[in-house]
């Protein structure tokens, strides 16, 4: 039995872009209990609405985060749909969701990168980088920015995509692909890298379940939650399933992530054979909203919700939004215990934190 | 660029971004922006920090983390605020709990716009930040000398 001691972790911290705070309880090396900290990134976001009327806040929900901005413009603006019950042009379903994976293809390669520098790959974290800088381009393309592109609209979308620049997304997803599969060789058979992550935090599918774990973590432990499968956007007109994983450790997590990559290729190559041909972009939508809507959808890091209530006025009365790293951290307070202090950082890193999100 | 003989490294911290310029602050350190070209690297530690890249406002909680960085730098040292947000406050500036921009806290020597600041135009900062150290550092090594001599004397 050694000492107990309490070791500060963050809120700066080489292994985070983000700052998070946690007290580890540790004992010799190992930490009993880890007691997160939060409340360096809160804006106050949501009570803009007092001041932006419910279009303007459309902008101010896609900047929640800027890695799943695009995900989170288009929660907010299916809500306000919602409560204006309007159905947006198919067309338009199709480009959000086109948009949307592009979103989660750069948010895992972005995480697949984070991984490799949290466990002491330089090279490969940079080449998980240069292979996301080409789903960047294709964003670029298509909408003018990189990573906070603002193309939706409450009733539909602001810009079309070209015949000529669905083929060039088609070939790059391609290249995407078959690049990410030489990648695939170190993340997942390397010896090195297999010690680092096989067994290590593991959650149990019952633990994910009573902690109410989401998105990549519930799916790395067994539990087989997809919000897409709702059927948001044009999902419902996609062939899905989710990516699942038994062993609940860290590499299931990776697994899952990569295999979400060659899921999205496979569902943006579906988006655009099924994309009706010329259409409008947009219905207009007159007048304010007036009633209440509770909208779930699948970010890359989980499942999301966003509650809008409207009373007729142009300032809608509450936007609440419930982000995936949120739910995820009970359960990477539980992979914590009885870990070595050297993996906490890998162990922060797997759940793919989102700070700026869950504090808004 | 010519007269620089340093080799500053740099500190990234996240004051209140949305994550949007984080992200760009790393994709211009990785090689396909390779901001390191510069002679500039990326560090962990505010000890060892000459430059001092932050991204978004500042509120409440992080102020003291941002005023201690900042004291933890050795001298002579540059800030860079990166994006609109760490600028004047940006989107976030009428929120209950930001009360400005990065300068409401420390001293800040270069302003790169954007929402989110694109990877060009952080190396555009980090490229004026590398000159205004040098600028900075013969400054105080002539001081320094200048006290050398005023003791001998």
């Amino acid at each position: 039995m050694g000492k107990r001691s309490v070791i500060p972790f963050g809120p700066q911290h080489p292994v985070l872009p983000e700052p998070i705070h946690l007290d580890l309880v540790i004992e010799d090396e190992r930490v009993i209990e880890a007691i997160p900290s939060v409340g360096f990134v809160h804006r106050g976001l949501e009570s803009l609405v007092d001041k932006r009327d419910f279009n303007q806040m459309t902008y101010v929900a896609e900047r929640t985060c800027g890695i799943c901005s695009f995900q989170h413009g288009m929660g907010y603006c299916e809500a306000v749909e919602h409560i204006f019950d309007v159905d947006i042009p198919i067309r338009a379903k199709f480009l959000r969701t086109i948009w949307a994976e592009l979103g989660r293809m750069h948010s895992h390669l972005l995480w697949l990168g984070l991984l490799a520098d949290a466990f002491g790959y330089e090279n490969l974290f940079y080449q998980a980088w240069r292979i996301r800088e080409k789903v960047l381009d294709m964003i670029e393309m298509t909408t003018g920015a990189r990573l906070i592109f603002s193309v939706n609209k409450v009733g539909g979308v602001i810009k079309d995509i070209t015949a000529d620049q669905l083929r060039i997304i088609d070939g790059t997803v391609t290249e995407v692909e078959a690049e990410l599969r030489d990648l695939e060789q170190v993340f997942l058979e390397d010896s090195t890298v297999k010690s680092r992550l096989v067994g290590i935090g593991i959650l149990t599918k019952e633990q994910a379940h009573d902690l109410g774990c989401c998105g990549p973590v519930a799916r790395a432990s067994g539990i087989s939650c997809d919000m897409r499968r709702l059927g948001y956007a044009a999902y419902s007109m996609l062939d899905l399933e989710p990516v699942v994983a038994t062993e609940g450790d860290c590499f299931a997590r990776c697994k899952c992530r990569l295999y979400e990559v060659y899921q999205s290729v496979d569902l943006i190559r579906q988006a655009i054979t099924k994309m009706p041909k010329e259409q409008e972009l947009a219905v207009p939508v007159k007048g304010n909203p007036n009633g209440e809507y509770f909208m779930r959808l699948e970010q890359p890091r989980g499942e999301a919700y966003y509650y809008v209530k409207g009373s007729g006025k142009p300032f809608i009365d509450r936007l609440r939004i419930r982000t995936p790293t949120f739910a995820n951290l009970p359960g990477l307070c539980e992979m914590l215990k009885n870990t070595e202090l050297s993996d906490v950082g890998l162990l922060v890193v797997t759940i793919d934190p989102c700070i700026s999100c869950t504090e808004r | 660029m010519a007269n620089i003989k340093r080799s500053p490294w740099l500190l990234h911290y996240d004051g209140s971004s949305c994550n949007g310029c984080d992200i760009e602050v790393l994709a211009a350190l990785t090689p396909v922006y390779d901001a390191e070209r510069f002679g500039v690297m990326n560090t962990g530690d505010p000890m060892q920090a000459d430059i001092f890249l932050i991204t978004g406002g500042i509120n409440a909680q992080n102020q003291a983390t941002v005023k201690q960085l900042y004291d933890q730098m050795p001298r002579p040292k540059v800030v860079v605020a990166v994006g609109v947000c760490a600028c004047t406050g940006g989107i976030f500036k009428d929120c209950y709990n930001i009360l400005g921009g990065a300068d409401t806290t420390i001293p800040v020597d270069i302003y790169v716009p954007g929402c989110a600041a694109r990877p060009q135009a952080i190396i555009d900062g980090v490229v004026q930040a590398v000159e205004l150290f040098q600028q900075r550092s013969d400054e105080h090594d002539a001081l320094v000398k200048q006290n050398k001599e005023g003791r001998e004397k």
